[in-house]
């Protein structure tokens, strides 16, 4: 009994984080319409989300894309497919782990930056200073970092999805053999327009997603570092989970028909 | 004028204001006085809307502060926080020039800046600061560099929470003159919280005791000595036994 009760208990919280959740991405979406805007914080969260990104990005994709054609070599050896790794590279890269790896990545080091710096400024009481200074926390902290992610994070991912590429490429025409023409060629030719455009939007919504929590659960955090703490993991949590499920979604949603 | 009838609040089952009435004059100097965590803090917070009372009335100039237009309101206010609360990522004079940098207020750069370098001067600090980071501070300066933003856009209602705590007492001389002048110059409101007895005497018109959650003892400076009241006494004299517990 007691057991149902804490199950019980314990859903209930994550209902009514939902919806509070839910309320906060509304309100940001109506102050991102409405002035006043803070061009220049926009700026520098431009820079820390998406310039200082790239080295980690860029990794990730190289390393996965040199695995994929790896994997697919070898894999595909078995009913004697190995011609298909460009193709299969390109779609794997492009289509899903792009996307879902740079969005990883970037709830990974935004999502966790963000969340701890906003959670600190509302412990040190930042936050009521910015009211009292007449500025909304919200136009000033939360709306910069949310908009900018939502428009870095697709070209972060549309410049892993292309060394995503170039590293299943290096290792397809160094290691396995491939003619780097035709190469090339395959993957060009295999790719369709929808294939970059849903990578693209996918980019957004990660984006979107990822900034939103870091900046709900710094706005949320409890008292203490212990508040600050639990208010950074929560955050990366809840945006690795969110970004997994929407890309679910995404993929059911473009690609299912 | 400010103007508190009856407020309550509580955090969970933690009971802090059980009914504050509290009047400040306009152009008066208030002080508020009384124990660690006896919701000094909160009550001002009340009335800046940072903490919604859970019952009771404030009201300012005899408007209720849950019905004013919230960007006038907060444009007549100035605080500084207890604990200063700057913004680590800008520096000490962007910080002093927040509300000259942005919003109705703005200014231009270069102007915004020369304020700041004279509020930062007003309250004891050199312009060698004015490009430091909050961090590369001591506590006594950053509480100074919050003072200077909060009388930097010359607000009609100021308030200082312990703004003298953590100072030297040469530097506390200077900043209890300070917020003096701005009362008795600028004529401006203030509500002051402090526990140093000679920042009292030296900044207040009339003080106020907060106890129990509630305000225990309110008068003229002047009355605080003969108020016969065995509360008011023991923490003005500073004793330890008397009817206010040691043990909170
Ligand atoms: N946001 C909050 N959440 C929970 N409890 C709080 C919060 N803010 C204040 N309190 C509690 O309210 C009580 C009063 O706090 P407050 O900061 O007003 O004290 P104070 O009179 O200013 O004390 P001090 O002189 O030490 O600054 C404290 O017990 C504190 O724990
Ligand atoms: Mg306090």
């Amino acid at each position: 009994m007691t057991f149902l009760a804490a199950l019980g208990r314990a859903l209930l919280t994550l209902l009514s984080q939902i919806g509070r959740a839910t309320i906060f991405a509304f309100e940001t979406l109506s102050h991102m319409v409405r002035p006043p805007f803070y061009v220049k914080e926009f700026g520098h969260a431009v820079l820390t989300i998406g310039y200082f990104s790239l080295p980690v990005v860029g990794l990730t994709a190289v390393f996965t894309g040199g695995a994929l054609a790896l994997q697919i070599y070898s894999g595909g050896a078995r009913f004697s497919a190995e011609a298909v790794v460009p193709q299969i590279v390109a779609i794997g890269m492009v289509r899903e782990l792009g996307p879902v790896l740079v969005g990883l990545m970037i709830a990974a080091r935004v999502t966790s930056s963000i969340a701890a710096e906003i959670a600190t400024m509302k412990v040190t009481e930042q936050i009521d200073a910015l009211v009292t200074l007449s500025t909304h926390p919200a136009k000033y902290l939360t709306v910069p970092r949310v908009l900018a992610a939502l428009i870095v994070v697709p070209a972060l991912v549309g410049i892993g999805d292309i060394i995503g590429i170039l590293g299943g490429f290096v290792v397809g025409t160094e290691q396995l053999g491939f003619n780097p023409g035709t190469y090339l060629k395959n993957t060009a030719d295999f790719l369709e327009a929808a294939d970059i455009w849903s990578s693209l939007a996918k980019g957004a919504v990660f984006g979107f997603l990822a900034a939103l929590m870091g900046c709900y659960f710094g706005m949320n955090s409890g008292r203490g570092a212990q508040g600050v703490g639990r208010a950074t993991k929560s955050s990366v949590e809840a945006a690795a989970v969110l970004i997994l499920a929407a890309n679910f979604l995404l993929t059911a949603l473009f690609f299912s028909a | 004028m400010i103007e508190l009838r009856d407020v309550h609040k509580a955090f969970g089952s933690k009971q802090v204001l059980r009914g504050v009435d509290l009047f400040v004059p306009k152009g008066e100097s208030m002080v508020v006085i009384g124990g660690s965590g006896t919701g000094k803090s909160v009550l001002i917070k009340c009335i800046l809307g940072l903490v919604q009372p859970d019952r009771g009335t404030i009201l300012v100039d005899g408007q209720y502060v849950t019905q004013a237009d919230r960007d006038a309101f907060l444009a007549r206010f100035g605080m500084l926080f207890q604990g200063a609360a700057l913004f680590d990522s800008l520096t000490v004079w962007q910080n002093v020039a927040f509300r000259l940098l942005r919003g109705s207020l703005k200014r231009p750069k270069p102007e915004a800046r020369e304020v700041a370098i004279e509020k930062l001067r007003r309250v004891g600090l050199t312009p060698e600061v004015a490009d430091l980071y909050p961090a590369e501070l001591s506590g006594g300066m950053q509480k100074r560099v919050g003072l200077a933003r909060a009388i930097a856009a010359e607000p009609e209602i100021i308030f200082f929470d312990e703004p003298t705590t953590g100072l030297d007492p040469i530097m506390s001389g200077v900043i209890n003159d300070l917020i003096r002048e701005i009362v008795t110059e600028m004529g401006a409101t203030a509500i002051t919280i402090t526990h140093d007895m000679s920042s009292v005497r030296a900044i207040a018109d009339d003080v106020a005791m907060l106890h129990g959650g509630k305000v225990r003892w309110a008068g003229p400076v002047g009355q605080m000595d003969e108020s016969g009241d065995p509360y008011l006494d023991q923490f003005v004299h500073g004793r330890a036994d008397g009817p206010i517990e040691a043990v909170r």
